[in-house]
């Protein structure tokens, strides 16, 4: 039959009169499938369990006296009661399994699901990370081949695989820096830091002990090279930059930066954070860069969790190579792969390294995020070289698109200075008044997305930075730009419905004033207080 | 009793020997919500200018630097409960600490009233 | 590329719209000589799914799974049975492929999941507060001994270590000391049957700002932190619990219980399996609400919203390093949320009765494998105390046991010198963890290869 689609409906199409959320109010508060669901502790009993264990009977034990006698107020659920409360949760949550999440700086891209089902191979999932080094071989070669392809993507000489996030991996390469500043008997006290930066990278610097001053900018959004210059001196440890930029914009003058660094006795730290907009097209090596971390979770699609697990290595040049911590793993000539700790530190180093391994020490136990290792080496090896440098192009393409098919309706502020990189980066410029990014950002809620990053940079008024990453079709692209788009000209018109907005999701707009004010931060039971 | 305001948007109320801190009406309004007010110790010795308190909204915190030097004598229990105040009443109720003067020099150069207004309209 | 939407006809439209001619035109601003020219050498093309699961199940193969062996391997990473509904509620995609909660209106889900997971973790660890948890255990540790040094407003800069903290939260601890000019006073442990609370006791003066205690700790054995505690108030200093098998706290006292003011620890035996030490869950809680502000990472609050309906929100954070930059409590970030919802639905499915009795499972197990073990001859069982995991001596070297036995296809422990590379007098002991997934079976395994190798 020839009359596939008779009503000649889809969404998007207008229906005359109807607004699907008007309707009576319900019983149960619930809206059809928008179903509300109560706090474990309203509806589960300690008495319950979803678990079959045998009942523990009076033994003698060895407990020596601290046996528990209180209650710890933990309420249970069967299984069925337990699947359905954290389904009936997980329906509250936006994700990119359901839509563009274009959040700038975040890299949300599809998460493989073929990295879900390698990680769970009992070979990596149950090994223990003690185990005698005999048993784990398989573990010690995905650690060992993953450096290797992090090392030659960036260019780099070494890679420090424990840090457990991007953070984690600031503070290995700042203490990298430290360490061999402080071999070389060369105390320096200050770490340069864009205002830029994301904050992680001054709270950083000042945890590792460093005092933190900032690198101005220019007016088209880059680092002021000639300024650097001009502060850059014998107390000045290191710079911390992020390339590309947080304005979504490449460093030009990377190299000159590095070479002026370099001058003047201090490192060069690069915020790997937006790697994912040169992957297999620059290799952060030639560019001077001594030490960057890598997050697994951006840029090799590790899943973000709800924030978190994460994992960033850190690849080190020659100069700090020597420094970087304990554990690590190593290849030898006849094809080994060695784990190196405290024990065999020392010796191993003398063997291999002609001595001069210089570890800053153990940043975390046992060996980094394995179970993020074997997802990115899976991702690695899915894309390949040919398909890295094409997530990189993708990455770039989208996020010019999304630029230039907005910016005659949105304020870009360095759209003049050229292309961006993998981030679009808008401002709140012509908004009628008392309408705000803030608003604009919870209409995208009502329009069926998740916000882009707002008021970051902090360089920017009002900003907007929209990452599409390479894993959106165009056609996803051209939905999200029509949305935004009608979002972006309501915004511009005084739209006052903008204020109130989220209308249709889960929750509107929450007080955090109240919230932080009086701070409730765990469940108080009343029949317990 | 003489109150001064410095361009940090504090005030400072003498009287005889004590000086009572707060920070201004325009202040609190750029400020937002205050949700958390953290006061110095009692007995802390602070330098003119150097951080003595930290006012928070949601989304910022902002440093209050000493207007003067000298030691803190007492601090406002009352923003333990309910920091609202300092946006309700910033310039009474919603004072933060007090403190010994020392030297009354200190004072020169400080605005009064009518100045820290005209500071505030320029702004 | 599979996992690439577009395709050359997109591509081509879409640098019509840009204006550009072709993809390099959106790469000027990057230098010619730092432009690579082709794809980075070495590096294979693009691969298969089928040809990638190929590859990664051979590496895995290489490896001897926990569940393939009599085992009892413990030290900081314990191996729990974990329900089958806890992997699926973590795979679905609302939860494993959402962001940090930064826009509350759409991550309800997660929020009220991290308020559950934070008011279980502080009534586990009789605590008032709990965090949205850590990178793990070793670094919660360094958190907790960075606070207290807030706490003591810098004023106390000596961190008293017992020695019987895990080595490796140990050497975190130092490593970070290096760094913030903290004094770190801390020894390896002796090996007595009870640990040596009046040691610790004495090494506490007036300038330490807190003592770090491991509960068990990393012999297995029971410190008695009530005692601890009073000392450490007595002198202004802080105690700071670590708790490395939660598990333990469905048996014993709960450190907050004891007077510990921070309790922190890591999280792993409860949801999260084994994985080769990552990821796993640093769980973080204050006994005092009065030192919320000062905690590290993020919190979960509860609130309303415009139509006062209850919801859940990041909150207090102006403690952090995206408001608070330079001054903020912590660099961290990240934290480990998806671990943190494998705990909270694996703690939900036991509730309060399911993990009294795995705790009095593990222990029963646990004294009857320290039993077994005692009669085996030339070993000897050091504990007077300890939950699910205890310390045997064997006259002889440990790691050359515990390789020989590995080659047998039997687990047998993590030895001590393995743990402290530094102290010969601890090489013949050897760490013997017991869980529910234990069998009698296994128990006589070990025995039986344990007799065999020390005749």
């Amino acid at each position: 039959m020839s009359t596939p689609n008779a009503s000649g409906w889809k969404p998007g199409t207008p229906v005359e009169g109807h607004n699907a959320m008007s309707g009576p109010d319900t019983a149960t508060g619930n809206r059809a499938l928008m179903l509300e669901e109560p706090l474990l502790f309203e509806i589960g009993h300690v008495e319950t369990t979803g678990v079959d264990l045998p009942d523990p009977g009076s033994g003698a034990n060895r407990l020596g006296g601290f046996e528990r006698s209180e209650a710890i107020g933990l309420p249970g659920l069967s299984e069925p009661e337990t699947v359905r409360h954290y389904t009936r949760l997980s329906r509250q949550n936006y994700a990119i399994d359901l839509g563009l999440f274009p959040l700038g700086s975040c890299t949300m891209k599809h998460n493989p699901r073929l990295n879900e089902k390698i990680a769970r191979m009992p070979g990596f999932a149950d090994v223990h990370p003690l185990q005698p080094v005999d048993t784990v071989r398989g573990a010690l070669e995905v650690i060992n081949e993953l450096a290797h392809w992090l090392i030659d993507l960036t260019g780099m000489h070494a890679v420090a695989m424990s840090p457990k996030a991007g953070a984690h991996g600031e503070l290995c390469g700042i203490l990298c820096i430290r360490a061999a500043l402080e071999a070389r008997g060369d105390a320096r006290e200050v770490i340069l830091v864009p205002e830029s930066a994301h904050g992680t990278n001054p709270a950083t610097a000042a945890f590792a002990g460093y005092k933190v001053e900032d690198i101005p900018a220019t007016a088209e959004g880059r680092v002021d090279l000639e300024a650097l210059k001009a502060r850059l001196g014998p107390d000045v440890a290191g710079v911390m930059i992020t390339n590309p930029n947080t304005c979504g914009l490449f460093e030009r003058d990377m190299k000159a930066i590095s070479d002026a660094v370099h001058a003047a006795g201090g490192f060069v730290y690069c915020d790997g954070a937006n790697f994912n907009a040169i992957v297999g097209k620059v290799r952060p090596g030639d560019l001077g860069v001594d030490a960057m971390h890598i997050n697994l979770h951006k840029t090799f699609s590790t899943p973000h969790g709800g924030g978190g697990p994460g994992s960033g290595p850190v690849v080190l040049s020659e100069a700090l190579a020597p420094f970087g911590p304990l554990p690590y793993t190593a290849r030898t000539e006849d094809g080994v792969v060695h784990l190196i700790e405290e024990e065999d530190a020392e010796e191993f180093a003398k063997e291999h390294f002609g001595g001069a391994l210089q570890h800053f020490g153990r940043m975390t136990a046992f060996h980094g995020q394995m179970g993020m290792f074997t997802r990115a080496l899976a991702y690695i090896l899915s894309h390949g070289a040919d398909g890295l440098k094409q997530v990189a192009e993708d990455a770039v393409l989208n996020a010019n698109y999304i630029l230039r098919s907005l910016d005659d309706v949105l304020d870009a502020p360095f759209g003049p200075s050229g292309p961006c990189m993998h981030e679009a980066l808008f401002s709140d410029k012509g908004f009628a008044v008392g309408l705000s990014t803030l608003d604009l950002a919870k209409a995208m809620i009502d329009e069926g997305y998740h916000p882009m990053t707002m008021y970051f940079p902090l360089v920017v008024h009002g900003a907007m930075l929209v990452e599409p990453t390479e894993t959106e079709s165009k056609a996803a692209l051209d939905q999200f730009i029509m949305a935004l788009r009608s979002v972006a000209e309501r915004a511009k018109e005084g739209d006052e419905s903008l204020k109130t907005a989220p209308h249709y999701a889960p929750r509107r707009r929450l007080d955090e004033t109240q919230a932080a004010r009086k701070p409730v931060l765990a469940w108080n039971d009343p029949d317990m207080a | 009793m003489a109150r001064y305001f410095t361009d940090e948007h504090e005030w400072i109320d003498v009287e005889g020997e004590t000086a009572t801190v707060g920070i201004t009406d325009y202040a609190q309004g750029q400020l937002g919500d205050i949700v958390f007010v953290e006061l110095p110790d009692v007995g802390t010795v602070i330098d003119k200018g150097k951080d003595a308190a930290v006012v928070e909204s949601v989304k910022a915190a902002s440093d209050v630097y000493a207007p003067i030097s000298g030691e803190v004598m007492e601090t406002n229990a009352a923003l333990e409960d309910d920091p609202a105040l300092v946006n309700t009443s910033p310039e009474e109720d919603g004072w933060f600490f007090k403190m010994t003067i020392g030297d009354k020099s200190q004072f020169d150069g400080l605005m009064d009233e009518a100045a820290y207004k005209s500071f505030c309209d320029g702004l | 590329m599979r996992y690439l939407p577009l395709t050359d006809t997109d591509r081509s439209a879409m640098l019509d719209v840009i204006g550009a001619p072709d993809i390099d035109a959106l790469f000027a601003d990057v230098p010619e000589e730092a432009r690579l020219s082709g794809p980075i050498e070495g590096l294979p093309m693009h691969a298969s799914e089928m040809a990638v699961e190929k590859h990664m199940r051979r590496l895995s193969k290489k490896n001897l799974a926990a569940s393939d062996a009599a085992f009892f391997l413990g030290a900081g990473a314990y191996k729990h049975h974990i329900p089958a509904s806890v992997d699926h509620i973590i795979q679905r995609g609302e939860f494993l492929t959402a962001y940090t909660p930064y826009q509350p209106e759409i991550a309800q889900g997660t929020l009220q999941m991290l308020f559950e997971f934070q008011s279980q973790v502080a009534r586990l660890y009789g605590c008032a507060v709990a965090n949205a948890s850590m990178y793990d255990g070793s670094t919660a540790c360094w958190e907790a001994v960075a606070m207290a040094g807030r706490v003591a407003r810098g004023k106390k800069r000596k961190v008293v270590l017992s020695g019987a903290l895990h080595p490796h939260y140990a050497e975190v601890v130092r490593t970070m000391a290096k760094f913030t000019d903290d004094e770190i006073a801390g020894a390896p442990p002796s090996l007595t049957a009870k640990p040596d609370d009046d040691g610790l006791i004495a090494r506490i003066d007036a300038d330490t700002s807190c003592v770090v205690v491991q509960y068990p700790d990393i012999l297995g054995r029971l410190p008695d932190l009530a005692k601890i505690a009073a000392a450490a108030h007595d002198k202004g200093a802080l105690l700071i619990a670590v708790n490395t098998e939660p598990v333990a706290l469905g048996a014993i006292k709960s450190p907050g219980e004891l007077g510990a003011d921070i309790v922190v620890g890591e999280g792993q035996a409860i949801g999260v399996g084994l994985q080769f030490g990552g990821p796993y869950l640093g769980l973080f809680a204050v006994r005092d609400e009065k030192h919320v502000r000062m905690m590290p990472g993020r919190l979960c609050g509860e609130t309303v919203d415009a139509e006062g309906k209850r919801g859940f929100v990041l909150t207090l954070s102006t403690r952090e390093q995206h408001i608070r930059r330079e001054k903020a409590t912590s660099n961290i970030c990240t934290n480990s949320g998806l671990c943190a919802l494998a705990f909270n639905v694996h703690m939900t499915l036991l509730g309060e009765k399911g993990l009294r009795r795995l705790a009095m499972e593990n222990h029963r197990l646990a004294c009857l494998a320290a039993d077994r073990l005692a009669k085996v001859p030339g070993v000897t069982v050091l504990n007077d105390t300890f939950f699910n995991e205890f310390t045997v001596l064997l006259g002889t070297d440990a790691r050359t046991v515990v390789r020989q036995l590995a080659d047998d296809g039997v687990l047998a422990g993590v030895s001590l010198g393995r743990l402290f590379p530094g102290s010969g007098n601890l090489a013949n002991g050897l760490l013997v963890a017991v869980t529910e997934t234990t069998t009698e079976e296994d128990i006589e395994t070990l025995a039986s290869a344990l007799e065999e190798v020390l005749a």
